[in-house]
């Protein structure tokens, strides 16, 4: 019975203009993304940690967190080259999914939330992370951003939203509940995709197609420009410290640096003290 | 569509049924026994990446295990030399200062080399090498004895370094899963688990053979011999490592202190049998004269070498004016003489699933060149970087993106190297004239070229 109605809601919302859409949820968490995820979570960790262009995307967006933590001169300096440069800090991961970026957080000394709406997820990502006994100071939760930003308000040093504000319903909305567990002074990480031609073409088209991507993982009308993004964490009382164009070599399953932010990208900003 | 999927859930079942026995297991085994890396073979290349890894900042709160057959190294220098000795490059020594190697061999000895000279016995060719300015070292001679006395020292001190001697390997079990631990028997019984197992047990490698992977060999039908020798008069430096390609190999003089020099000497199987059965006097001077013997040129590379020295003087780059005399042997130290057989290999892979192979298990070259063991201490170096920045990414030891770029970095540096030093090999251990006169042009216009000669001390020194 429940399933049905269950149903009938996520059907709903197909039949509502976007407009309208938004305003009728009270929620950022999109039940249809919810369910293309779960659709695909038993082959989350199959391949090991090498797997896809999410893992080696670790590459990448590990060290710049890593990085724009230290340039905050949030890290202490006793901890910086050591294997656990993130010793003490509280770091919220935002839509963490199976666990990819967590894990590495969280061996990286980090005291690390991973949450998502997702209930499948969440227990993938735990079971997985059970297998690691040096993974004590990782948690993971079943919530909403909303629910938890309630109850977490200035909590954590760093807030992580990795390939996430793609698949949320009110961006703005979802900014704000991100920083408002972020304490004065903390930093916010996210990486997401561009609105671009390029993007929709690589993104969409040729991800899809080449079976980088499980077809419908991304919709071109939730991408977000860099500077709208910048806007909007500007309006959330967060300064844009960097960001960076990230490019994924296929062939070498490699991601790399790139001044190019017409595809994916990356943006560090930190919270105002006022 | 619901059958696969049935099947999917039936073999994720076994899988997982699998995974409890090996973690029961696992379990049952004395904590005590895992480590997060185990350096199997504690030789030069194994016991200093055991203390590379232990010094590694990032590295240190990692659990490092060296296993080593022999057992425990009390060598103390001596007045006398060991007849083993390897010429060391810049970054080699570079690596040894960092991690402490260096200060207990320069307390002791060690002999810079500040020109290497190399010549052909069938014609007026030669070449030499020698750094921008000649106040810099080449390369540095020290003794593999020596080496593994700073080893010991250094890694004594070392608090997350274990190490266990007389550890003879008796298998592997590497990792086929995901989680699973790697394990390591000994011939004794014990047993030990790891994260990361890294094979430094040389030419025939256990760790290699537990890997499976392709191994292509060759044996030289050569042997090494090696000696220390007093040379006839006293120099006021003896700092010039001499080659010479004769028909039947080649003649090595790598310099000690200013009365003595170390002899490696490659020739034929047959040849060396008997020249370790000469008696002293009588191998001395059959060295001298395969040192210095004239042997018949022939006509034609004769003229085309002087020919073509005469084009390069007229370049002003003359390629021969500077050719210095390398040494007398006036005798050799009492039973210094020693063998061994010479060989190429090259493993196609070095890394799997949770383990890496370094130095002489991965590649076995031509002492010619003096690189063998430095291609190994490179291995390290690179190694060495890579691991500490997965760990200061948050990845595990065992991530295979990692180790696979570990392989990329060193193949790519080390089978051209290999490949050259064996081209040269077998270059100079014919007389075949048209052969002879190409060797000969070819050494004197890469000679005379300062870039060429500079691209191969680099290509030598990493």
């Amino acid at each position: 019975m429940l399933k049905t109605i269950e149903k009938f809601i996520i059907k709903s919302k197909y039949i509502l203009p976007n407009s309208l859409r938004s305003l009728s949820t009270a929620t950022t968490i999109d039940e249809r993304e919810i369910k293309n995820f779960e659709k695909h979570s038993e082959s989350w960790w199959d391949q090991g940690n090498e797997g896809n262009a999410l893992h080696s995307m670790n590459f990448l967006r590990v060290p710049f967190i890593r990085d724009g933590l230290i340039d905050t001169c949030i890290v202490n300096e006793k901890y910086q080259d050591t294997a656990a440069p993130l010793t003490g800090l509280k770091i919220l991961d935002v839509g963490c999914g199976g666990g990819y970026l967590s894990e590495p957080l969280a061996r990286l000394g980090g005291k690390v939330v991973g949450i998502d709406a997702s209930n499948n997820l969440i227990t993938i990502a735990q079971e997985h992370a059970n297998k690691d006994k040096s993974l004590n100071n990782l948690t993971y939760m079943v919530s909403s951003i909303e629910d938890f930003s309630s109850k977490n308000q200035e909590v954590f040093d760093a807030v992580v939203a990795s390939e996430v504000i793609e698949h949320v319903n009110d961006q703005s909305r979802f900014l704000n509940e991100c920083v408002k567990c972020l304490k004065p002074e903390g930093s916010i990480f996210l990486t997401t995709i561009n609105k671009t031609l390029l993007s929709k073409l690589f993104a969409i088209c040729v991800a899809e197609t080449m079976g980088i991507l499980p077809v419908g993982t991304h919709e071109y009308d939730k991408f977000v420009e860099p500077h709208i993004l910048q806007r909007m964490l500007e309006d959330n009382n967060c300064c844009t410290r960097i960001i960076h164009g990230m490019f994924y070599n296929y062939i070498t399953n490699n991601w790399s640096w790139v001044s190019d932010t017409s595809i994916c990208y990356a943006v560090h900003a930190v919270k105002t003290s006022s | 569509m619901i059958k696969t999927h049935v099947l999917n859930a039936i073999f994720r079942q076994s899988l997982s049924k699998s995974a409890y026995r090996r973690f029961a297991t696992s379990t049952a085994l004395n904590s005590e026994n895992h480590y997060d890396i185990i350096v199997a073979g504690g030789g030069m290349v194994g016991s200093t990446l055991a203390c590379t890894l232990s010094k590694n900042p990032k590295l240190s709160n990692r659990k490092i295990l060296l296993l080593e057959a022999s057992k425990d190294f009390n060598w103390k220098p001596t007045e006398k030399y060991s007849n083993r000795v390897v010429a060391l490059n810049l970054n080699t020594r570079k690596l040894f200062e960092r991690i402490g190697f260096w200060k207990h061999i320069e307390s002791v000895r060690y002999s810079p080399v500040y020109k290497i000279q190399a010549w052909d016995a069938l014609s007026e060719s030669m070449i030499t090498f020698d750094s921008s300015n000649d106040t810099e070292e080449v390369a540095y001679i020290v003794e593999n004895s020596l080496i593994l006395y700073a080893a010991s020292i250094e890694n004594k001190s070392l608090h997350n370094l274990n190490i266990i001697n007389e550890a003879r390997i008796k298998s592997c079990n590497l990792a086929i899963h995901e989680d699973d631990e790697i394990r390591v028997e000994l011939e004794n019984g014990t047993s030990y688990t790891c994260e990361l197992l890294l094979g430094c047990d040389g030419v025939s490698s256990k760790v290699r053979e537990a890997m499976g992977v392709q191994y292509v060999g060759w044996n030289y039908k050569q042997m090494g011999l090696v000696a220390t020798l007093n040379l006839s008069e006293d120099t006021e430096e003896n700092t010039i490592a001499w080659q010479r390609y004769i028909p039947t190999g080649t003649i090595a003089l790598l310099p000690l202190n200013t009365k003595q020099s170390s002899l490696v000497w490659c020739n034929t199987k047959d040849n060396i049998q008997k020249l370790l059965k000469l008696p002293p006097e009588q191998f001395v001077d059959e060295l001298n004269s395969a040192l210095w013997k004239q042997y018949e040129r022939n006509d034609i590379v004769n003229q085309a070498t002087k020919f073509l020295n005469n084009i390069l003087r007229t370049l002003d780059a003359s390629s021969n004016i500077m050719q210095q005399l390398p040494p007398n042997i006036c005798s050799i130290e009492q039973s210094s003489r020693a063998a061994f057989p010479l060989g190429f290999g090259h493993s196609a892979n070095y890394i799997r699933k949770g383990a890496a192979l370094v130095g002489d298990a991965a590649h076995r070259v031509h002492p010619l060149g003096g690189q063998g063991v430095n291609l190994g201490f490179g291995d390290i170096c690179c190694l060495d970087e890579i691991l500490g920045n997965a760990v200061y990414s948050g990845r595990k030891l065992n991530n295979l993106l990692d180790l696979r770029k570990y392989e990329t970095a060193r193949q790519r540096h080390n089978v051209p190297t290999m490949l050259a030093l064996d081209g040269l090999q077998k270059l100079y251990t014919t007389d075949f004239t048209p052969v002879v006169l190409l060797r000969s042009l070819g050494l004197q216009i890469t000679h005379a070229l300062t870039p060429v000669k500079r691209a191969i001390i680099e290509q030598a020194s990493h």
